[in-house]
């Protein structure tokens, strides 16, 4: 890696779960820095280092990215959601949210925001409908050490039909 | 059972913060002038540090020190520690190396923190650290710890010569000899228990702060147990004393037992903050937590085991070699010992067993406990044995297993413990039942069609857990006592605070423990608050590990509970104008026995803070008890794993497709969660199995060190996974709880390569069994299909 020094700020203009938001930064700023350091929306996570884990992902024009994979200056004019923005402060939780806590999701919690984020992308693009086999393959970039992925799958699917609006996200008795 | 008592599935109550990104991680928490660490680790497995030259860091932008050994060692700081005291053979104390948070004048392992940046921003401490020049001379490196001992295998510490931590051996060596010399049959098994990784999705994170005015240190941090923290960096390390020293463990992103230890990171934290006059952060990468946190397993064992004519178990036997890296870990010597030989009889009654264990030093990551903790590794040794001896004695692997089972409680093993309660062949059974077992012939007979090996394994493990009573573990050489503690603060409301010593990195501790409040008080679970995690607010606490907070943390919660009841019952009949021995308390509410006069719980609260009805020399105003709980005895959960694999010949990749676990955790608070931890046991359990293998080269570098090198078990690796209990309280605790967290993974590994070697048919597969060990074990077997 080299030893650059940023001495040159720069800046950056762009829209963060509505809100739009001017930041003075070092060039070298990552997104996911942008949001935790600078807009101290912390809910994104970091774990790791290699764009492996998913703990970050965010939504950035509506799709799903890892904000650890990109610099705040790519995205200069963009639209971006983390997990802050899914639903209002004081509004009920999102679908998703709601299916993550009604089956058991998460249990330590640090992996479950990019999960969330990752499951809303998913249903966008794969539809409400999805079997267990799509949801853990479209798991790939995310993983989890606590839940075995178990009640994260079957989150996922009672989120994707709760977003249809026509299905509570209450798991089937099994 | 009530809707959120005991036994109720209730959904957990702190995961709105986790859902809606508002959870509380210690990388997440900013202090008012917060600067950053940046820590300089050797990239060398073995070498001294001739000199290093910090002149052109200092002078970078934003720098305020460059910190190393030599300024470490001048402040005294003191050196890490390990806890828990092991004797060889002979009698001699293990040989326990300095480690000091940074390394003075040499380094022992690639990752040893040789020196730490702290600038104002990360990126300057980075930059910074990019000029630090350190003059490495490089030695000979070991990390096998097969080759540890061997003559002129490179020495690390001058205390343990030939790299020799203890030679540490438990149980009757004449007698085992004896009933092996008898024997009609003995199977024998070389096992490589593989060393893992525990990569908790949370890296570890530190901040130190210290406040001069009142001469106090706060550590933030990611520990399972900040008051064993505190008490470690106060008492051995010498950073401040107890009282002056607050250790705050916010939310915690999983721990599986590597946020047990004191690790460098966080003395330096706290050093550095005095130094500097600033509150340090150090927040982990994940490359550098391959480096740094504590790995898990790495035995390397011979181990046999007896049989007579009839397929009964005579012995056991197993000699291990256990790897603790660079450094004894806080309790790295009490997992390849106490947590290891003491579980080799498994569910069985084995009449005689005897485990000689080396412990060595290696170029490597310390390695210490990891999910299970030993246990694991013993119950891979006794459930390989048993499913090899039945194979080799023509006998069905679960008839081998019911004829050994014990079946008469309380049992003595010959290793040390009393199993106290069990029902072996009820988790067999329905095991075998839900996992239909009987249909296993035909489901290899459709895999065969479509050219897939398949395969069948059981592990009928056991654990031992609600560690432990202190007495029991003091005179095996612990340092510290295994109780637990709790404070209940009723407040004049009615509403209660609850103070455990245990910590929640995922278990839902908030949940469960105001199960068992709204249980016993018949309040709602939403007037129940869980306080954990802070030196300063909580009692002395021993922490989370070893599945112990249902058995032993719950436990020191019921015992404060029963003296919150005790003295409401007093208040309630100074309240109700009744003797106290008439009060009868259910639901919420006292009432005079044989009267409808009752009082409500809200009621009865409300009198104790405002103490009108009673004067102090009757009663003492308030309503807050606490409660320390020592177990009388380790707890036994166990239970049956039976795993199905389908193997492609052609590529050697293992599928499983189907996994059955029914578990005995004795009484369960929250089937819910039970089910959840169990689900994350077998994932790791798998992952070791099939996937994740630590991997050093001969100069000890460490090959799988990220992500995209160690293979971390994904979603599309497993099936849907069928877990059920069958319960037999726990006869030694006040709610008949066994403890549940690390099952799954101590069950796993063994019911795995069962099923792929009963797939290919022969039993040297080394665990991760990866898609190119199995095809290379397959073209020495007789089950590829062209052979079949």
């Amino acid at each position: 890696m080299a030893a650059h020094v940023a001495t040159d700020m720069a800046t950056v203009t762009l829209t963060v779960n509505g809100k739009p938001v001017t930041a003075t930064i070092d060039p070298r700023t990552l997104l996911v820095q942008l949001l935790r350091d600078h807009l101290r929306l912390t809910g994104t996570h970091v774990g790791c280092d290699t764009s492996q884990c998913g703990a970050c992902v965010v939504h950035v024009n509506g799709q799903a990215i890892k904000s650890c994979t990109v610099l705040a200056l790519q995205l200069d004019g963009a639209e971006v959601l983390t997990i802050e923005g899914l639903a209002a402060a004081d509004g009920p939780l999102h679908p998703m949210q709601e299916a993550f806590r009604e089956n058991h999701g998460l249990q330590c919690g640090y992996c479950t925001p990019g999960m969330i984020m990752t499951a809303v992308d998913m249903v966008r693009r794969k539809g409400h409908d999805l079997d267990d086999h799509t949801i853990r393959e479209e798991l790939e970039g995310n993983i989890c050490r606590c839940t075995g992925y178990h009640n994260i799958v079957k989150a996922i699917a009672a989120g994707a039909r709760a977003m249809r609006g026509d299905a509570p996200t209450t798991k089937a008795a099994e | 059972m009530s809707a959120t008592g005991i036994g109720a599935a209730v959904r957990r109550k702190e995961d709105r913060r986790f859902i809606t990104g508002t959870g509380h991680y210690t990388d997440d928490i900013t202090r008012p002038g917060q600067v950053f660490a940046y820590f300089i680790r050797s990239p060398h497995a073995h070498a001294t540090i001739k000199a290093i030259d910090a002149k052109a860091a200092a002078a970078m932008p934003g720098v305020l020190a460059v910190l190393t050994g030599t300024e470490l060692a001048a402040d005294k700081i003191g050196n890490l520690i390990c806890g828990w005291m092991i004797h060889s053979k002979d009698g001699t104390p293990m040989k326990m190396a300095a480690h000091p948070a940074l390394a003075n004048g040499k380094a022992c392992h690639v990752g040893d923190a040789i020196a730490v940046v702290v600038a104002e921003t990360l990126a300057q401490a980075r930059d910074a650290a990019e000029k630090v020049k350190i003059d490495y001379g490089v030695l000979p490196a070991v990390a096998d710890p097969a080759a540890a001992q061997k003559p002129g295998a490179p020495q690390i510490h001058d205390i343990a010569p030939n790299n020799t931590i203890y030679q540490w051996h438990l149980g009757d060596a004449k007698a085992v000899e004896a009933a092996f010399k008898a024997a009609k049959h003995v199977a024998k098994l070389d096992i490589v228990n593989n060393r893992l990784v525990p990569n908790a999705i949370e890296p570890r994170a530190a901040i130190g702060d210290y406040d001069s005015g009142s001469g106090t240190f706060t550590l933030w941090n990611t520990t399972q147990n900040p008051h064993v923290a505190r008490l470690v960096i106060a008492a051995f390390v010498g950073m401040a004393p107890e009282h002056k020293l607050r250790v705050i463990a916010p939310d915690v992103g999983g721990g599986f037992g590597s946020k047990i230890f004191i690790y460098p990171e966080e003395v330096v934290a706290l050093w550095a903050s005095k130094r500097v006059g600033r509150p340090v952060k150090w927040v982990c990468d994940r490359s550098e937590a391959f480096l740094s946190d504590a790995h898990g397993r790495d035995h390397v064992t011979q181990a046999e085991m007896a049989f007579d004519a009839g397929g009964k178990i005579t012995a056991l036997r197993a000699k291990t070699v256990a790897n603790l890296g660079a450094y004894m870990s806080t309790f790295s010597s009490s997992v390849p010992t106490y947590l290891y030989a003491t579980l080799l009889s498994g569910q069985y009654d084995i009449p005689q067993i005897y485990c000689e264990v080396d412990a060595v030093y290696t170029n490597t990551v310390p390695v210490d406990a990891y999910r299970g903790a030993g246990r694991p590794e013993a119950t891979f040794v006794v459930e390989r044995l048993v499913e090899i001896g039945a194979r080799e004695l023509g006998l069905n692997p679960a008839e081998l297993r019911r004829k050994n089972f014990v079946h008469k409680f309380p049992h003595q093993t010959p290793v040390i413990m009393t199993y106290d309660a069990g029902d072996y062949d009820a988790s067999l059974e329905k095991a075998m039942q839900l996992a239909d077992y009987k249909g296993f012939t035909a489901r290899k007979r459709e895999s065969a069609r479509h050219g897939k090996l398949r395969g069948i394994g059981f592990s009928t493990y056991i654990e031992a857990c609600g560690i432990a009573p202190s007495q029991a573990v003091g005179s095996l050489g612990a340092g510290v006592g295994l109780w637990e503690s709790a404070e209940v603060r009723v407040n004049p409301t009615g509403s209660v605070e609850i103070l455990t010593g245990s910590h929640s990195h995922g278990q839902g501790h908030e949940t469960t423990f105001a199960q068992v409040v709204s249980e016993r008080l018949g309040i709602p679970i939403d007037d129940v608050s869980v306080v954990h995690g802070d030196t300063d607010k909580v009692q002395f606490g021993m922490g989370t590990y070893g599945s112990r907070s249902g058995a032993v943390g719950m436990s020191a919660l019921v015992k404060a509970l029963d003296k919150v009841e005790a003295k409401a019952k007093k208040v309630a009949a100074h309240l109700l104008e009744a003797a106290e021995g008439d009060i009868e308390f259910k639901d919420g509410k006292f009432s005079v026995a044989g009267t409808d006069k009752s009082a409500a719980w809200g009621e009865v609260t409300l009198n104790a803070y405002v103490a009108h009805k009673f004067s102090g020399q009757e009663l003492e105003p308030g309503l807050k008890e606490g409660a320390f709980y020592d177990p009388t005895n380790f707890t036994f959960p166990a239970g049956c794993h039976i795993c199905e694999v389908e193997i492609d010949p052609e590529t050697g990749n293992t599928e499983v497709v189907a996994w059955t676990a029914v578990d005995d955790f004795g009484i369960v608070v929250n089937p819910m969660i039970v089910e959840g931890q169990v689900h994350g046991g077998i994932a790791q359990g798998v992952g070791q199995a099939l996937y994740e293998g630590a991997i050093y080269d001969k100069s000890g570098q460490l090959v799988t060190g990220s992500f995209m090198d160690y293979a971390m078990p994904r979603a599309d690796y497993f099936p849907t996974l069928k877990v059920d209990t069958t319960v037999t309280r726990c006869p030694s605790n006040p709610l008949g709880i066994k403890g549940c967290g690390e099952a799954g993974a101590i069950a796993a590994p063994a019911a795995v390569i069962n099923a792929i070697t009963d797939a290919i048919g022969t039993e040297q597969i080394a665990m991760p069994a990866t898609p190119a060990a199995v095809w290379a074990a397959l073209q020495k077997s007789n089950k590829l299909p062209h052979a079949a």
